[in-house]
């Protein structure tokens, strides 16, 4: 117990940037999953293809390989930099890395969920004069999101896991790096472990119970 | 029976084809709808009814043909196929209402997103046009709170909102329970006094007989009879009409 206490501060510092990388992931995954999925369904070849290409490249990508690409690639050897302080550029790298491959999760998540608006709903929405990029954002999307809450939830819980792995993406200031360190130094302590794996299900079991909850508040009666 | 249709045609089909793979649902299909015209079409489940009345707002494209609106032949695609759907206006069988907007969203979602009316005036003439059709009282419900009946009349009123030049009804009377046909066959019969253009896809022949101007029988994609309502249930000519009026109008 007591190097969990005395570790406890060090390794606190470590998680909040496991929350702040799942925050940032977590924005920008559903945003751009969104756009993911309106390519997916466009009635435009060309961004079909590439909706389709981008999701079963990346999806089928371990994390810690499209991380490592994030930092040697494009940060790296294309010179893409978010800030001239390392530390802060890491954590930028790491945490777009991680949104562009959960995005790819969100993107088949809420095909599934377009996949139970009946076709009735598409007609009607065209019958009306809605364009294809209004009966999308309108009628289409908003019944998908409502049927793919929980789904979604499961995907963010699993994102929020994946932050531990922002050490292959160079960032080394999250729990699990943190955590290394201190086994490195005073060798494997499972308080320390345990207190980790609670401090994440502190997190994800609300993110799971409250997805739940909005899941069958937000349904859509038929 | 009204007697509303000036002549003038709006809609016209001219040898219009359609397959689903090998099958050849609308086989050579020459047709005028005039301004203000009722026109019911009837005939046998697999006829191509349906199918008749949804490439008339591009719903279902055609593989040979031509069809025009109001002088010009349907867009393809984009904006200008969007802009002619506004003006012809749908009823669906399985009224096909938002699920998760209320019943004013519905009707005044057309105007607001497609021509930009300002949303008071929009909800203005929602609720004259619920009021219409009997159900402004149920305004703020979401759809599947409403019975299926309600929810035909909303649908109505939602084709209305924006000011359609001509209304397409797909089989609208066809998923109801008995007793709430009748309200759903009323506010057409109301329409089609008014001098509205419709297509109406039905079994409904009370409806044909009462307010069509015109009948349409169809079968195997074909028009086989095209006549008056008093003609074809009197007179029908064709063996395939009688054969079918036989079935349906012996009970």
């Amino acid at each position: 117990m007591d190097e969990l206490i005395q570790y406890g501060p060090f390794l606190a510092e470590g998680f909040l940037e496991n929350i702040k990388l799942a925050l940032v992931a977590g924005v920008i995954s559903l945003i751009f999953g969104t756009v993911l999925v309106s390519m997916r369904v466009s009635p435009t070849p060309v961004l079909r293809a590439a909706g389709t290409i981008y999701v079963n490249v990346v999806r089928n990508t371990p994390l810690t390989l499209v991380l490592a690409f994030s930092a040697l690639g494009l940060s790296d050897t294309l010179g893409l930099t978010f800030s001239t302080v390392p530390r802060v550029n890491s954590f930028w790298v790491v945490g777009l890395g991680l949104a562009a491959y959960t995005s790819a999760f969100v993107c088949e998540a809420l095909r599934s969920g377009i996949n139970t608006v009946p076709l009735g709903q598409a007609e009607a929405a065209r019958s009306i004069g809605l364009t294809f990029m209004q009966s999308l954002t309108l009628i289409i999307l908003p019944q998908a999101f409502r049927s793919v809450i929980a789904p979604l939830g499961s995907v963010m819980i699993a994102m929020i896991k994946n932050t531990t792995v922002a050490t292959a993406g160079g960032y080394l200031a999250d729990a699990a790096a943190n955590m290394k360190e201190v086994f490195d130094t005073t060798g494997a302590s499972i308080p320390i472990f345990l207190g980790i794996v609670l401090a994440f299900m502190a997190v994800t079991l609300p993110v799971g119970y409250f997805t739940g909850w909005l899941a069958r508040r937000l349904a859509v009666v038929r | 029976m009204t007697d509303n249709g000036d002549g003038a045609p709006l809609i016209e089909l001219e040898n219009v084809n359609k397959y689903f793979g090998t099958l050849h649902v609308l086989k050579d299909i020459n047709l005028t709808v005039s301004r203000g015209e009722v026109l019911v079409v009837i005939g046998p489940s697999g006829g191509g009814k349906s199918t008749l009345c949804r490439t008339m707002n591009r719903l279902e494209t055609i593989d040979s043909g031509k069809i025009i609106f109001d002088g010009r032949e349907l867009p393809a695609e984009g904006r200008a196929l969007a802009a002619l759907r506004s003006e012809v206006g749908m009823v669906f069988q399985q009224f096909n209402l938002f699920a998760h907007k209320t019943i004013r969203e519905n009707v005044t979602l057309g105007p607001t997103k497609v021509r930009k009316t300002p949303k008071e005036q929009a909800d203005k003439r929602a609720m004259e046009l619920l009021e219409r059709v009997g159900i402004a009282n149920q305004a703020d419900k979401y759809p599947a709170q409403l019975s299926g009946g309600q929810q035909q009349r909303a649908a109505i009123a939602r084709a209305l909102a924006m000011d359609p030049k001509m209304v397409l009804f797909d089989e609208p009377t066809s998923a109801l329970d008995p007793e709430m046909v009748q309200e759903v066959l009323d506010v057409m019969i109301g329409l089609a006094r008014d001098g509205m253009t419709m297509v109406v896809v039905t079994h409904e022949m009370g409806f044909a007989r009462r307010a069509a101007n015109r009948v349409v029988f169809m079968a195997d994609g074909q028009i086989v009879e095209e006549t008056t309502p008093d003609e074809f249930f009197t007179n029908p000519k064709t063996d395939r009409a009688k054969d079918f009026l036989s079935k349906i109008l012996t009970h």
